[in-house]
């Protein structure tokens, strides 16, 4: 058997609807962030595989695979940045019990 | 420049610059400035005489004319310019204004010294000057309406001189608005000449007229207008009302202006039109009566009133009334004399009521008596007045008054209907010797009525005295003898105006009455020497020896005494009829413009709202309906999915995720459809 | 020479500088303000002197400006001056700095009032040298809103009744001359250059409707007839001058109230030469109309600003009577009086102010013996109130006596009847003098102060020009003089 772009697309499928799960079902700020990650790894498999079966591509798959790598690691140090400030002053990472914002 | 054009300018910049300064630094200067005023209207004098002497003794020629005139602007189709015009007539009056002038100056230092605003009386003083010998010295109709109106201002602000006092106030405006009706007659008079000859100069305008381009009764009807500007200023009948009032100024202004110079420039414009005014008979004629009815009833005014100014003032209308009447008879020459002679007479009269007044604080003559003694100077000079006036031979009067009788005796005989005027200004002669001895001897006679103000009565200082002298003097001399008028005849009047006025004492009768002219003259003479006999001698039975009781005979012609007291009651027709009326009649059109017009513009207002508010209900209930039942399905829609908004991110991403799912499905669906 | 050919729309836009500056200056600093916009107005007084220098009267239009503003509707940015608008723009530039000075006294608002003057003074000199019937619109109405924010914010206690009231009885004349302007911008294939205007309606089809010339001249006569004010349309003035501030009043007297008859003059007149002839006698009729009734409503007021307001209406009709009769003595009596109306009135405002200031009421009869205490005033008011009632040597006179000159030939009885508008106003004018300045002086006003520097320093180049021009009178007079000529030519050729 060979492997096909569906075989990536069933990985990547299954990596997003974890994160997704993650996302939604977690409290906890740093444990969101993470399925954050999953999605964005999720699409970058799709990126690449997309560019390793479609024809002409030019590498603009895998450029744009660096470029979320890239952005996730800002994403990362921003969003982590946030929790912890979140933490300071709220004294808890729950996003559910930080409703200031909330009229 | 002709030496004239220069001496006329200086004349009339002199007294103008005594006026500005006067006005913008005369507070300021030592004894206010007074000498300023005094320098200028001494040197202005100078200068009337140097063109006397000049047009009258050296360049005598009986049709002397200077003219010089200058552009000022133009309206368009008409060219205005002003001018010098010179001739005898320019010259003398020049003199008398002059003269007069000067003496009130000199005189007001001694009266009004220690007066408020004693700068501002020279002031003005000085501009009335620089009017009077603009109007004088003018050379057309437009220049002639802006003097004649600068006069009328002057005299305004010299007769509300006294300005806090209830009386001058109501007398100045009185003076101001009366003479104004005459000068809304004259404009209209110009117009029309100018309307019919367009032009603006005397010498053009007398020059049209002679060519027929203005004539019969259009030329009448411009000739009776311009009359108008003379009758206000020279309070004739019936805008006379103004003149007894106006003596609420201070005496030096009576005397100024309302008995020598203002009032006589209706007679000078009159004289100076006469080459035209000659052209209508009828408008001479209605001149003729105008003046005749002046004469004969302020002299039977001045008969019963008590205050010496109002006698004097009534007097003066009745003696600008025979000034008239000589111009409209025809009798060119003798109304221009009178001017003269009145002008030193009158003035000396005023100037020594004014004297009289000082010292007796009165003004009542009722209050005064034997004021003989104590001022020797005044009673003298006064008496000399009376003397003249009354037309008592050797004085001045007498010839000019007898030169007018002699005038109106010939018009008459030669239209017999018109004897009337004669024998009224006959009548009205022994009334003025009545009146005026009437004055003497109340006031310098008999014992005092008022014994306070009698011992602190005293002789006025020398500043009032000699131009009273002077004045005197001058009221002998004008006379000239006995027969100073043909002096006068020959030196003042061309030959060309003599003539015309030949022609119109003669328009439409025939020939023949040029003969009887001496037994005219000789019986005029006598007649008046007569009548003026009998008035002193009348008068002197009633106030001097009292062997008849004025009071009594006053009771027994109660009516007319009533009458003549009360002035005719002209002043009260003017109140109750005239003024109420447009008293009345501005309030109706105030109210009418308040009610009817911004009623009417303030009605548009509710009749707006009206229609707003039908179209802003129809908006509201019927458009706006609409417009609402959709917004409340809207926001029920809305009050539904809001529920959905929960404020947690997870399941914001829970529901997109969701959406998209469903998106993605329905997609695929209607792909496979398709 | 640069600078010279810019001179009008510097001399326009000038004062607009000042009210950007005004507006953004803090509003704490009060006097700064007052002294920036009364700064803001000198430029244009220079250069309107400059204009006057400059100006020949034997060549027609001058400082012509042309640029193409909405060319798809063939609008032009198009100024100019001749004999008609010279003497207004430079009436308008003198009476500017004066009112900026009258109104000192303004401390509320303050950023807001000058700003808004300033906008006001550039709107009337648009108006005075818009050459192109758009520009001469929007100018026209540019002016209408600042006009009623200043008397609806800073006037007096019926403000509001009489800024609406003013407004729009403008705005309702404004609409007639709106509609006028696009029948003949649609009847002339697109045409708004009030120079070329008048041989483009004479070829178009209009040039021989004259049913619908009639309706379009009667249209822009109620237009300008309101700005007059002309019986009956005049009832908006009383109470705009009793509630608008000193320096209001006089702009509006002095300015806004000529703008009625140039307009007449400047479009109504040269557009429709026939009607104009056709018009003249109900013209003359409403002019003697509003002599003898303006100085009757006159004499009955109590309202010292209200007599002034009804002495305008009826120094006002000699500009009309002058206009409708056609003449050369007429049309140039009609301009003089325009300008010494409003240099006259102008010190008429200003001296009521004045005293407003002191006494706090205008109350005719409740003063009495001001001239005692208050010397300078009094003068000036003297010599207001001579010139308003026509005094030789003063500029009123020349102006009326041309008027009537002019009008003589050919309304004969309605100059007759016109001529005892001279005794009314003598009377109202001196009776009201002799109420508020003669007699015992009114003790309540002894401790009075007459008139500071600075309301002399407004006062006295009036009363100088005042009288100027009644010694001089052709030194205005040769200015528009030949633009008369050739206006009176225009209208009795067609």
């Amino acid at each position: 058997m060979t492997i096909g772009i569906e075989h990536y697309l069933v990985v990547s499928l299954v990596l997003f609807l974890l994160g997704l799960f993650i996302v939604v079902t977690h409290r906890n700020g740093v444990r969101i962030l993470m399925g954050v990650e999953l999605i964005l790894n999720s699409a970058n498999l799709n990126f690449v595989a997309f560019n390793r079966y479609m024809p002409d591509s030019a590498l603009s798959g895998n450029v744009f695979a660096i470029f979320v790598i890239i952005l996730a690691a800002a994403e990362a140090v921003v969003a982590l940045a946030i929790v912890l400030a979140v933490y300071q002053q709220f004294s808890t990472i729950h996003m559910d019990e930080i409703s200031n914002m909330k009229h | 420049m002709h030496l004239l054009e220069i001496l006329s300018w200086l004349i009339l910049a002199l007294p103008l610059a005594a006026f500005a300064v006067q006005m913008a630094v005369g507070a300021r200067l030592p004894r206010y400035g007074d000498f300023i005023s005094i320098g200028a209207i001494s040197l202005s004098l100078v200068f009337c005489l140097l063109v006397f002497f000049r047009v009258i003794v050296l360049e005598y020629s009986p049709d002397y004319v200077f003219a010089v005139s200058y552009p000022w602007f133009s309206g368009g189709s008409i060219e205005f310019r002003w001018g010098f015009y010179i001739d005898n007539v320019t010259a003398f009056m020049l003199v008398v204004v002059g003269v007069v002038s000067t003496l009130v100056h000199i005189y007001s230092v001694g009266y009004m010294h220690g007066e408020e605003n004693y700068h501002r009386f020279f002031a003005y003083l000085g501009l009335f000057s620089f009017s009077m010998f603009l109007l004088v010295l003018c050379d057309n109709l437009f220049t002639l309406y802006i003097a004649w109106e600068l006069v009328g201002v002057s005299s305004y602000l010299l007769i509300g001189f006294y300005y806090t006092k209830h009386s001058a106030a109501n007398a100045c405006i009185k003076a101001f608005l009366t003479t104004r009706v005459g000068d809304v007659f004259m404009f209209l008079g110009i117009l029309l000449l100018v309307l019919y000859t367009g032009q603006l100069a005397y010498h053009d305008v007398f020059n049209a007229v002679a060519h027929g381009e203005i004539s019969g009764t259009v030329l009448t009807i411009a000739i009776v207008c311009l009359f108008g500007g003379a009758v206000g200023k020279s309070a004739q009948f019936p805008l006379h009302v103004w003149l007894p009032d106006a003596m609420e100024g201070p005496t030096p202004v009576s005397a100024l202006i309302h008995a020598a110079t203002m009032v006589a420039a209706g007679v000078y414009m009159v004289g100076r039109m006469f080459p035209m005014f000659s052209q209508s008979a009828e408008a001479m004629l209605v001149i003729a009566y105008i003046g005749l009815i002046t004469a004969f009833f302020a002299a039977t005014i001045a008969i019963t009133q008590n205050d010496i100014k109002r006698v004097l003032a009534y007097s003066t209308i009745s003696q600008l009334g025979y000034m008239v009447t000589a111009l409209g008879v025809g009798a060119y020459t003798a109304g221009l004399y009178h001017l003269m002679t009145h002008a030193f007479f009158k003035a000396l009269l005023f100037l020594c009521s004014g004297s009289v007044i000082h010292a007796a604080h009165t003004q009542d003559m009722r209050e005064m008596g034997g004021l003989r003694k104590k001022m020797p100077i005044t009673f003298a000079t006064m008496l000399i007045g009376t003397l003249a006036i009354a037309g008592v031979p050797f004085f001045s009067g007498f010839g000019s008054k007898d030169a007018i009788m002699a005038g109106a005796l010939a018009f008459g005989s030669e239209h017999g209907a018109h004897m009337t005027i004669f024998i009224g200004l006959f009548v009205a002669a022994g009334m003025t010797a009545f009146y005026m001895f009437r004055l003497i001897f109340m006031t310098f006679y008999g014992e005092s009525r008022n014994q306070h103000s009698y011992d602190h009565a005293h002789e006025s200082p020398a500043s009032m005295t000699v131009p009273l002298l002077i004045l005197a003097v001058l009221s002998i001399a004008g006379g000239f003898g006995l027969y100073g008028g043909l002096w006068f005849n020959h030196l003042v009047v061309p030959p060309a105006l003599q003539e015309a006025a030949h022609a119109a004492a003669e328009h439409g009768g025939e020939h023949g009455g040029a003969h009887g002219e001496a037994w005219i003259h000789y019986g005029a003479m006598g007649l008046s020497i007569f009548v003026a006999a009998l008035g002193i001698f009348l008068s002197w039975v009633v106030y001097g020896v009292k062997w008849i009781s004025a009071e009594k005979t006053a009771a027994a012609i109660r009516p007319i005494y009533q009458l003549s007291f009360n002035k005719y009651y002209v002043d009260e027709f003017y109140q109750k009829i005239v003024i109420a009326f447009v008293l009345w009649i501005r309030k109706v059109l105030a109210a009418f413009d308040r009610i009817v017009i911004d009623g009417i513009v303030n009605l548009t207002a509710p009749l707006m709202r009206g229609g707003a508010t039908f179209s802003g209900g129809f908006d509201h209930y019927v458009v706006d309906g609409v417009l609402n039942l959709g917004a409340l399905i809207v926001q029920a829609a809305g009050s539904v999915s809001v529920m959905l908004q929960n404020g947690v991110i997870q399941s914001y991403i829970l529901k997109a995720a969701i959406a998209a799912a469903v998106i993605l499905v329905v997609h695929q669906y209607i792909q496979f459809w398709l | 020479m640069e600078s010279q050919t810019h001179l009008l729309t510097w001399m326009t836009f000038f004062p607009l500088i000042g009210a950007v500056l005004v507006l953004i200056t803090p509003s704490r600093a009060k006097t700064f303000i007052k002294q920036l916009a009364f700064v803001f107005t000198l430029p244009s007084l220079a250069l309107g002197v400059q204009m006057l220098r400059l100006y020949d009267p034997a060549a027609g239009l001058q400082f012509v400006e042309r640029v193409s503003w909405i060319s798809y509707f063939n609008i032009e940015y198009y100024i100019g001056a001749d004999g008609l608008s010279v003497p207004m723009l430079f009436l308008t530039v003198l009476l500017c700095p004066i009112c900026i000075l009258a109104s000192w006294g303004i401390n509320d608002r303050v950023k807001g009032y000058f700003a808004l003057f300033l906008l006001l003074e550039t709107g009337m000199l648009g108006v005075f040298s818009a050459l192109d019937f758009f520009l001469f619109y929007v100018f026209w109405e540019l002016m209408l809103l600042p006009m009623y924010f200043l008397i609806g914010i800073w006037g007096g206690p019926r403000r509001e009744y009489a800024a609406i009231k003013f407004f729009l009885y403008t705005l309702f004349g404004s609409v007639f001359l709106l509609i006028a302007m696009i029948v003949i911008y649609l009847n002339t294939g697109g045409s708004f250059d009030l120079v070329a205007l008048r041989e483009q309606i004479a070829s178009s089809p209009l040039g021989s409707a004259a049913r619908v010339q009639w309706w379009l001249f009667l249209g822009m006569y109620v237009a300008f007839a309101i700005k007059i004010p002309a019986f009956p349309f005049h009832t908006w003035l009383p109470d705009a001058h009793v509630e608008a501030p000193t320096a209001i009043s006089v702009i509006l007297a002095g300015i806004l109230l000529k703008m009625g008859t140039y307009g007449i003059l400047r479009i109504a007149y040269p557009l429709f030469p026939e009607m104009a002839q056709q018009f003249a006698l109900f013209i003359a009729i409403i002019a003697l109309i509003n002599i003898v009734y303006g100085a009757l409503c006159a004499m009955a007021q109590t309202d010292l600003k209200k007599l002034v307001a009804y002495s305008s209406i009826s120094h006002m009709g000699y500009v009309m009577l002058g206009m409708a009769a056609l003449t050369p003595e007429g049309m140039n009596g009609a301009v003089l009086q325009m300008f010494n109306h409003g240099t006259i009135t102008a010190m008429l405002f200003l001296l009521v102010g004045v005293i407003y200031d002191r006494a706090h009421h205008r109350n005719i009869d409740g003063f009495g013996g001001l001239a005692k205490n208050l010397p300078i005033y009094s003068g000036f008011t003297c010599l207001a109130f001579f010139a308003s009632l026509g005094l030789p040597g003063l500029s009123g006179f020349i102006s009326e006596a041309l008027v009537f000159l002019g009008a003589f030939p050919v309304f004969m009885v309605i100059t007759i009847i016109g001529l005892s508008g001279i005794v009314i106003t003598a009377a109202y004018i001196l009776w009201t003098y002799q109420r508020v300045f003669l007699g015992p002086l009114n003790e309540k006003y002894a401790e009075l102060p007459d008139c500071s520097i600075r309301e002399q320093v407004m006062l006295y180049p009036l009363a100088f020009i005042v009288i100027l021009l009644g010694v001089f009178p052709h030194l205005i007079l040769q200015i528009f003089q030949p633009t008369m000529m050739q206006l009176i030519e225009i209208v009795t050729k067609g």
